[in-house]
């Protein structure tokens, strides 16, 4: 008979560290592991905070982006000055009329004469926070400035407009933009993906066949084709809402691969036969026992695809075939960009590419450090 | 077939040897100073469960363990005694004599044949690259040396065999290729790590069945690498038995079988179901399940699962690993002996 | 009284070539086997890669479709009923009356569900309440041998030994009247593996479990099973009662696959014969007997005929031209 006994059940480790261990769940375990990964983690903490700043856009922002005034175009940026005679008294620069002498017309100028305080939680335009209510409170503004005066932190654009505060608002565009259409590609995905790998055969077949047929079409032509056709009667939403329509009708073929593939694989897992054979039903097998086990990887997908939105949105938007003024995006901003005497004179208004490319860099290193702590060997 | 005397020349003679790997929970010390002989054309079975080492001291040998693993003590003596003693240990692993020494001197036998052989490759190419880097032959002669080498494994038809690629092969073919392959820069010293565990078992009898022919075609020094009891018994001259990165008995075959002396040889011999059982014959167990290296107890490493523990000596210090070319086990309850002639 | 009676069962996998995807060939992975288990009785299916035994347990438990035969299935209540052509929503509902255990046990449990919910899955999509689940969940944990504390823990906590028993124990949950057990110690330690069939050997005594034991180690098959039925390409070519097969087998292919099992002790070695050939293929076996090839008592009508498997005495069953009149040698 047995001769070292196992103290009759089995001995369990009972140290907390184990304890934590063994009781962790799947996406704690998920958590520990990202954790470990710096670059993701600070992508995260920068993409947090660009999320805010969409949310506080408005707040944030210290002058009404959509305001014109074809005097003050071109104007550099200023800097806020921090200490003066008095002491620590921020200020800007107030704006001086020029006359140019030969052509007569007038342009506003920086005049160090004349100082305009900054201040915190100042007011200055008005807007609505998320729809829920009206306001005038900006995280910070000038006090007393004349009409048209304001503070020009990166300067403003041809049309007078200041580029900080477009920048601002166009962080709430560009980013939310994103978001829907990544949650549109997400539903067509999972569904269509989830279709094609859990039936096989015909529907698999079809399927697949449409995927690559979308996936081969050339997308700046098809986006051009698409855009040209939307009515130029509607109105800035409703194009918004298109574009984003259109954008995800390609998007959400990579996510059909990635969830078909993950269908495919799990269908032969033991664990997913053990559950089939204790006779549940189609439907908890693929809600209880499938879904968990591909949701980080879906979730990982779904971070990566975001960028590929903001490009697909920043292009668009950028050739002229997206979003247009009045709306506010970083392509749009950057198709002011597009001149090459424009940006000669004022260079100043490249600076939208700078949170472009964080904000994408920030999703692709998310979206691997995720990748890799919900797969570590895949 | 009784081993024979100690006459034969050692051909390796490992030390001490050590090995750790470095990871986030901390280091782990996969070999803790192994130490032992192999003799030309005699075959040393190393048994042991998962995590006791084996197969890090055959890829050691070789100097092809992974980082972050790295030999960190003892020697693994070439031809010890002689003129040309090498220390593998002290070779760079990507170095001209290492790479000589890897495959000319010393062979590996794979477990598992579809790792060992590229799929992109034919069978006859990749034993001819093999040749050719340890032989200074022309093509044609070395895809001779090629199509001779598939013959002796026992493959039929092997001058139309090399040109199959690894996959079009069955599991045991694919073996005998393996074998080929540690064959071709005709070592004097062959290491099979856990050579039949993937194969059926009439395929496994006839793959160890050419083993010992090689074996003793070619007077090689044969490690086999394994888990199973019934190979050892086969197969060995001597036996190893290692646990937790330390070998914990070592003796000839008959008398490992006939009289171990180490608790966890007793436990593993009694715990091993044979195929002369009694109906419904329950096994003895082993308590408990084999700790994870980085967590290794104090002291023995086996005193948490020892039916025979003497006292807390087994807890407070290891006991002296035996010496090699001596029989017996490393516990306090032992005292290695001379091995009989 | 018979819980389980195979017919005649084939499975057969056809390839497609060519553009209009043309059936080429077969894969006769199971190729007319028949073979039954008696209630409280562990039958052992044995035989080596491609012989066809992992399919037939799939087969019988329809986690797949039946290209012929019949499994002949104790439903209770003295009912009957053939497996292989019951509609798939009947399968399901008779499904908690057969279970498996699993070869692999880092693949066998769902990672992301605790131990408690992954052996109380097969009560709760039975219709179990909660109360009962609880409860029968904690007898579970203690028939195994666990402690109750691998309720609240993940099988990431847990080594292949434990995981093996959380997976014996949720096959147990339904009690259900035909185990199927796929290979359940050859992923484990030889210290582990002595644990498990002890406690497999203790459920077999204390719930009298009617049990497939599909394997391919001999000598783990002598210890369990009470009747042995050897395959080979597809085809059964000997069943019978354990020591009556290990002692004297009646099929060459029985008696080669003994003769190849290292036995440990020194002693033994050497002194056997080792079966020529490699093992054939299941897409072209060799025409009559699928063992002629390799067999050292083949005969010309070995070559030309497909032996049938015929009863012999002692309630064995043989499939050889030749049965009765070798003297085959067996382990002792």
């Amino acid at each position: 008979m047995s001769a070292a006994i196992e103290a009759g059940p089995v001995d369990l480790a009972a140290s907390a560290a184990e304890n934590r261990f063994a009781q962790a769940t799947q996406l704690q375990l998920t958590w520990w592991r990202f954790r470990r990964h710096k670059l993701a983690v600070i992508s995260l903490v920068v993409i947090v905070l660009f999320y805010g700043v969409a949310i506080f856009a408005d707040f944030l922002a210290s002058t009404d982006p959509h305001a014109t005034d074809a005097r003050r175009s071109f104007i550099p940026p200023q800097g806020i000055h921090l200490f003066d005679e008095s002491g620590f008294n921020p200020h800007v620069y107030g704006l001086k009329g020029v006359r140019d002498t030969r052509t007569f017309k007038v342009s506003y100028q920086p005049d160090p004469a004349r100082k305009l305080p900054v201040r915190l939680f100042a007011r200055g335009y008005s807007y609505s926070f998320l729809g829920l209510f009206e306001t005038d409170i900006h995280l910070f503004g000038i006090e007393g400035g004349r009409p048209g005066e304001s503070m020009f932190l990166l300067g403003t654009d041809q049309l007078g407009r200041d580029l900080y505060s477009r920048m601002i608002v166009a962080t709430r565009v560009s980013l939310t933009i994103g978001l829907a259409g990544v949650l549109l590609s997400l539903f067509l995905g999972v569904l269509l993906g989830g279709l094609s790998g859990l039936y096989g055969g015909w529907v698999d077949l079809v399927i697949q066949r449409v995927i690559e047929v979308l996936r081969s079409v050339p997308t700046i032509p098809l986006w051009m084709g698409l855009a040209a056709a939307l009515p130029r009667t509607w109105s800035v939403t409703e194009v918004y809402f298109a574009i984003t329509v259109i954008i995800s009708l390609i998007g959400w073929t990579d996510l059909a691969r990635v969830v078909r593939g993950r269908f495919l694989a799990l269908r032969e897992e033991d664990f997913v036969v053990a559950a089939e054979l204790s006779g549940a039903r189609q439907g908890r097998i693929i809600f209880r026992h499938m879904l968990p086990s591909f949701a980080s990887h879906i979730i990982a997908a779904t971070t990566l695809a975001l960028p590929a939105m903001i490009i697909s949105e920043t292009s668009l938007s950028f050739l002229g075939l997206g979003l247009r003024p009045p709306a506010v995006s970083w392509g749009i901003l950057l198709q002011d960009a597009q001149n090459i005497q424009v940006l000669a004179g004022a260079p100043w208004l490249l600076a939208a590419a700078v949170p472009v490319t964080l904000v994408i860099l920030a999703f692709n290193f998310l979206g691997d450090g995720l990748r890799d702590a919900a797969d570590p060997y895949g | 077939m009784l081993p024979t005397p100690m006459a034969e020349r050692v051909s390796l003679a490992i030390r001490d040897l050590a090995v750790q790997f470095e990871s986030e929970q901390g280091v782990v010390r996969a070999l803790d100073g192994v130490s032992f002989d192999l003799h030309a054309g005699r075959t040393l079975g190393v048994v042991g469960e998962s995590g006791c080492g084996k197969s890090v001291t055959a890829r050691s040998i070789l100097r092809i363990v992974d980082r972050p693993g790295r030999i960190t003590g003892g020697r693994m003596l070439l031809d010890p005694g002689t003129d040309g003693e090498v220390d593998l240990a002290t070779l760079d692993p990507e170095s001209r004599p290492m790479r000589a020494i890897r495959g000319g001197r010393v062979g590996l036998i794979f477990q598992e044949p579809m790792t060992a052989l590229s799929m992109h490759y034919t069978v006859g190419n990749q034993i001819i690259e093999a040749v050719r880097q340890h032989n200074d032959l022309s093509k044609s002669a070395a895809r001779d040396r090629a199509v001779e080498l598939l013959r002796e494994v026992g493959i039929p038809r092997p001058e139309a065999r090399i040109a199959s690629y690894p996959f079009e092969l069955s599991g045991g073919l694919r073996q005998r290729v393996g074998i080929a392959m540690a064959l071709a820069g005709d070592p004097d010293i062959v290491i099979a790590d856990e050579p039949t565990t993937a194969l059926d078992v009439t395929t496994q009898a006839q793959i160890l069945a050419l083993l010992r022919r090689l074996q003793a075609e070619k007077n090689i020094a044969l490690m086999l690498i394994t888990h199973d009891m019934g190979v050892i018994a086969e197969m060995a001259d001597e036996v190893a038995v290692m646990y937790l990165g330390r070998v914990v008995e070592f003796a000839p075959v008959t008398e490992l079988f006939a009289a171990p002396r180490h608790p966890y040889t007793r436990a593993l011999l009694r715990a091993v179901p044979s195929i002369l059982a009694a109906p419904r014959q329950r096994l003895s167990t082993i308590g408990g399940a084999v700790p994870h290296p980085g967590q290794r107890p104090s002291g023995c490493a086996y005193h948490p699962r020892c039916g025979e523990r003497l006292g807390a000596i087994c807890m407070e210090r290891p006991p002296a690993p035996v010496p090699p070319g001596m029989t017996g086990a490393s516990c306090f309850r032992d005292e290695p002996q001379e091995r009989a002639a | 009284m018979n819980v389980l009676e195979v017919e005649n069962l084939k499975k057969h996998y056809p390839i497609h070539a060519g553009l209009l995807r043309k059936e080429v060939a077969r894969v006769r992975a199971v190729d007319g086997v028949s073979f039954h288990i008696a209630k409280g009785e562990t039958l052992a299916l044995v035989g080596e890669s491609g012989c066809g035994k992992t399919t037939v347990s799939r087969c019988i438990l329809r986690a797949m479709p039946v290209t012929s035969g019949a499994i002949r299935f104790a439903a209770g209540e003295g009912r009957t009923v053939d497996l292989a052509t019951l509609p798939k929503r009947q399968v399901r509902r008779l499904r908690r009356h057969m279970q498996m255990i699993f070869q692999d046990p880092y693949a066998s449990l769902n990672p992301r569900m605790m131990v408690g919910d992954i052996i109380a899955e097969p009560l709760k999509v039975n219709g179990v309440p909660a109360a009962e689940r609880r409860e029968r969940v904690r007898e579970l944990l203690e028939l195994v041998q666990m402690p109750q504390s691998a309720r609240s823990r993940f099988p990431h906590a847990f080594s292949g030994g434990q995981r093996q028993r959380i997976g014996i124990a949720r096959a147990l949950a339904l009690n259900p009247r035909l185990v199927v057990a796929d290979e359940p110690v050859s992923a484990l330690d030889v210290s582990v593996q002595a644990q498990i069939i002890n406690l497999l050997l203790d459920l077999q005594d204390r719930l009298g479990l009617s049990m497939l034991f599909v394997a391919h180690d001999l000598s783990v098959v002598r210890h369990v099973s009470d009747r042995v039925a050897v395959m080979y390409v597809g085809r059964m070519v000997e069943v019978a009662p354990t020591d009556a097969l290990y002692r004297a087998p009646l099929h060459p292919y029985t008696e080669a696959l003994l003769a190849a099992v290292p036995a440990p002790d020194p002693a033994r070695r050497g002194h056997r014969r080792v079966a020529q050939g490699e093992v054939a293929d299941p897409i072209r076996p060799p025409p009559g007997c699928a063992f002629h090839p390799r067999c050292p008592y083949a005969v010309d009508r070995c070559r030309a005929e497909r032996p049938e498997l015929a009863p012999a005495a002692g309630g064995r069953w043989v499939s050889c031209h030749r049965a009765g009149e070798l003297g085959l040698t067996g382990v002792a």
